[in-house]
């Protein structure tokens, strides 16, 4: 299929894909590579990297690498997991104004609005707060802040595709509206929302981790942004505490970039510039 | 202007090959054509979409795309086109050879004062300034209104076919030797076509120049051109003066060419007497409002205005008018794609008026008007095979999937495609292909009557004949009363039995096509019918009747 090579051809987005993978197989697999618990004392505190353990330990005597193995785990479910919600909210809130037009149109555009001027960080550490930290909770918050770009992107796909001609004769032939929205609009308009929805999983990590530097993190599950926010008093002493975690979020960040952009262009080609002017 | 023999050609070329990527439809999409111009002569290329026509005219401007390559000679003033550096050959363009684009909008730069785009033109060759008074007299030359203040218009300012007068303006600016017009008049509407060729015709007359034009229009051809070379699949199949090849077609393809554009005659009226009235408008009236920011002042654009209309079972009305006139808008008022502000539209059997019914009360009342859109590109989604395309208004209706499958198969075979194609999408197939399939939809739910928005207009003559065709047929066989909504004149007169004029959203002349294409009484009629381009010269040779 095109769509393949044309991935395959941007070195890039494989090298993303292949570390992506990579953190993914890690996630899946952590009770086995790992099979101790991560909150519990394996050996001497703040032991260096190199040692009896590979990361080194952090303030209680914990192997860092479990951390990080274990931390994949919540890190990659919370971003894929508030990502489809925000998608979810976010497209039907689009798709309808866009289609719709008129007040409905007025109204759901102020709604996003709304949402938007609101500083997104803070909107987000105050839902945590109220709703009392935990994975539903940062869910709900991480959702809640990056829908409105989403709506945004799908009303204009759906505002410009509700007036081709092929959705005019999907109306004359008496097909239902919200089967044209689903089955005539959403297709032609999915490519540059699954651009963004896997860009928006790269920030939902971001954020994820902010909040759990904060202490708003799940405290009963370990994350790369709590081992950070906990190493911060003892960073001149012991980096690796800090520095190890810092490098898996990096990498995750990375690699889903690289594939969101890889998807970007293998499925927007004309965008690419790929022919041009002899000069 | 006789000194073909005599003189050397301006531009020749020899053996000229552009290669297509491997996967192309074909290897080459020029294929070692020979062609020569001379000073003082007009050439008219002349070919269907994908002969190459296009890609000729880009390689003498050496704008052929990157992974393209270009073989064989254009000679020009001593030197060889083909192959010259970029830096030489961007000298030579602009200032020898000037190019005119088919879409001026896209074109012109629309952030950029149009005087300043002109000037442009001198600055890059490097001619000393001012050029104030230059790009007066250029503009008004043109023929452009009140050029001083002209020249201080952004481009969306302009009409279309002022816009094609700017561009012609900057491709003339450095009194080039040779004019490439790449479809010049195509988007334009015929009247505005008709003074363009003139515009080009006396501007090459002033000037001494060549100009190279390439249309796919004969009407053209026979308007303004001195030679022509026909083009298909990336070969010049014939070359001659233009009186020899349009009197005296010797290849099968220009013959066939010919034959297929339409021709302003009369077409015995098939409509049945005394059929009942299937449709009626009765005043409809349009108004598109805006408002430029919140407080700004509230613009109104009338749209249509108190058209009235009818028409019987059976029946063809055409609906002709230019851009802007109205017609494609009281098609989707008669559709209800969009609603009227006032005025009635009655369907034979409805009690109501149907621009009062409601979302829900028409839904039953939808199967039994569909329309044909334009352009078939858009009005299939791309994202569904051709059955379901077909199949979704019998679906929506509550047929089963097995039976609605059988009508596609039918509908398929009676527009002349292979029902095994059913299963594919929709960029497997042609424009024309498209249209057929577009079509088969309109006919699925079995309608009385069918709205055609310029359904032809998007294709080649060739094809444009063959689904003409198609139309009639279908409504002999069917007794459907069928809309037509054409630009062209022409088409109106084979296929519709009566004609409503549309200008600026009136209707002002309407009756038999034979009554209104042929003794038009109204100053806007006849203007259209002069303007058709070629119409002496073309129907002349095929002796009908021509005024």
């Amino acid at each position: 299929m095109s769509f393949l090579k044309r991935f395959a051809e941007n070195r890039g987005a494989l090298l993303g894909l292949v570390i992506l993978a990579a953190i993914v197989f890690v996630a899946l697999a952590a009770p086995v590579l790992s099979p101790t618990d991560p909150w519990a004392t394996q050996g001497r505190p703040l032991l260096p990297p190199g040692s009896d353990f590979v990361l080194g330990t952090d303030m209680l005597g914990r192997d860092v690498l479990a951390g990080i193995i274990h931390g994949a785990r919540i890190s990659l479910w919370i971003g894929v997991l508030s990502t489809v919600v925000a998608v979810v909210i976010g497209v039907s809130i689009g798709a309808l104004a866009g289609f719709f037009g008129g007040w409905v149109d007025d109204v759901l555009v102020r709604v996003v609005e709304f949402f938007q001027t609101i500083p997104s960080f803070i909107f987000a550490i105050l839902l945590v707060a109220i709703l009392t930290p935990g994975l539903t909770s940062i869910v709900v918050a991480i959702a809640v802040v990056t829908w409105p770009p989403i709506a945004r992107l799908a009303r204009s796909e759906f505002m410009s595709l509700r007036s081709r001609e092929f959705v005019e004769a999907a109306v004359l032939s008496g097909v239902s509206r919200g089967r044209i929205m689903l089955a005539e609009v959403l297709p032609n308009a999915v490519s540059p929302l699954i651009v963004m929805g896997s860009l928006m999983i790269a920030t939902a990590i971001l954020t994820e981790s902010a909040l759990s530097f904060l202490g708003l993190g799940d405290p009963n599950r370990i994350s790369w942004g709590y081992m950070i926010g906990a190493a911060r008093t003892v960073f001149r002493q012991a980096w690796w505490l800090s520095v190890f975690p810092g490098l898996a979020i990096v990498l995750t960040v990375l690699a889903i970039n690289l594939v969101g952009e890889g998807l970007n262009d293998a499925l927007n080609p004309h965008l690419k510039g790929r022919i041009g002017l002899e000069r | 202007m006789n000194a073909i023999t005599t003189t050397q050609p301006l531009v020749s070329i020899e053996g000229l090959t552009i290669g297509l990527p491997f996967g192309g439809d074909r290897a080459r999409a020029v294929d070692a054509i020979d062609l020569s111009v001379h000073r003082g002569r007009v050439l008219c290329v002349v070919g269907e979409s994908g002969s190459g026509k296009s890609m000729t005219a880009h390689a003498i401007m050496g704008l052929v795309p990157r992974p393209l390559k270009v073989d064989g000679m254009i000679r020009y003033g001593g030197e060889n086109l083909v192959g010259m550096p970029a830096a030489r050959h961007r000298r030579i363009r602009g200032s020898r050879i000037g190019m005119v684009f088919q879409e001026p909008m896209a074109a012109l730069n629309p952030v950029m004062k149009v005087g300043k785009q002109i000037e442009e033109v001198f600055r890059f060759h490097g001619v000393p300034g001012p050029h104030d008074a230059r790009i007066v007299a250029l503009l008004e030359q043109m023929g452009l209104p009140e050029p001083e203040l002209l020249r201080h218009a952004y481009p969306f300012r302009l009409s279309g076919g002022q816009r094609q007068r700017v561009m012609i303006a900057m491709a003339l600016a450095l009194d080039p030797d040779l004019l490439i017009a790449d479809e010049p008049t195509t988007a334009l509407d015929v009247t505005t076509q008709k003074q363009i060729l003139a515009l080009l015709k006396t501007a090459q007359a002033e000037r001494d120049m060549a100009i190279v034009l390439i249309t796919h229009d004969f009407g053209v051809v026979a308007e303004i051109g001195d030679e022509v070379a026909v083009m298909q699949h990336g070969r010049i199949v014939e070359r001659g003066l233009v009186s020899e090849v349009l009197g005296n077609p010797q290849h099968d393809y220009t013959r066939t060419l010919l034959a297929a554009v339409p021709r302003l005659e009369p077409n015995p009226s098939t409509k049945p007497a005394g059929a009942e009235t299937l449709l009626s408008a009765d005043r409809v009236t349009k108004v598109y409002a805006s408002r430029s920011g919140f407080f700004g002042p509230r613009r109104e654009v009338p749209a249509v205005t108190d058209a009235t209309l009818s028409l019987a079972r059976g029946e063809t009305l055409g609906i002709v008018g230019e851009s802007g006139s109205g017609k494609s808008t009281l098609a989707r008022i008669i559709v209800r794609l969009l609603t009227a502000d006032s005025g009635e539209v009655r369907l034979a059997g409805v009690e109501r008026n149907l621009l009062e019914l409601g979302h829900r009360e028409l839904a039953p009342l939808r199967r039994r008007v569909q329309m044909v859109f334009q352009d078939p590109f858009a009005s299939l989604n791309p994202r569904r095979t051709v059955f379901e395309i077909v199949a979704q208004g019998l679906l929506a209706h509550g047929t089963g999937r097995r039976e609605a499958r059988r009508r596609v198969e039918e509908l398929l075979d009676l527009v002349a495609l292979d029902p095994a194609v059913a299963d594919r999408y929709p960029n497997a197939f042609s424009g024309g292909q498209r249209q057929r399939i577009g079509i088969a939809r309109a006919l699925a739910l079995e309608p009385d009557l069918i709205v055609a928005d310029e359904p032809v207009s998007a294709l080649d003559v060739s094809i444009q004949a063959r689904v003409l065709k198609l139309f009639s047929d279908i409504q002999h066989r069917l007794g459907i009363g069928l809309l037509f909504i054409t630009h062209d004149l022409r088409v109106a007169a084979q296929v519709c039995d009566c004609v409503a004029v549309m200008q600026r959203g009136r209707i002002v002349e309407m009756g038999t096509s034979e009554q209104v294409l042929f003794e038009p009484r109204h100053d806007y009629t006849q203007l259209l019918i002069d303007s058709i381009p070629g119409r002496g010269m073309l129907s002349a040779h095929t002796g009908s009747r021509a005024k």
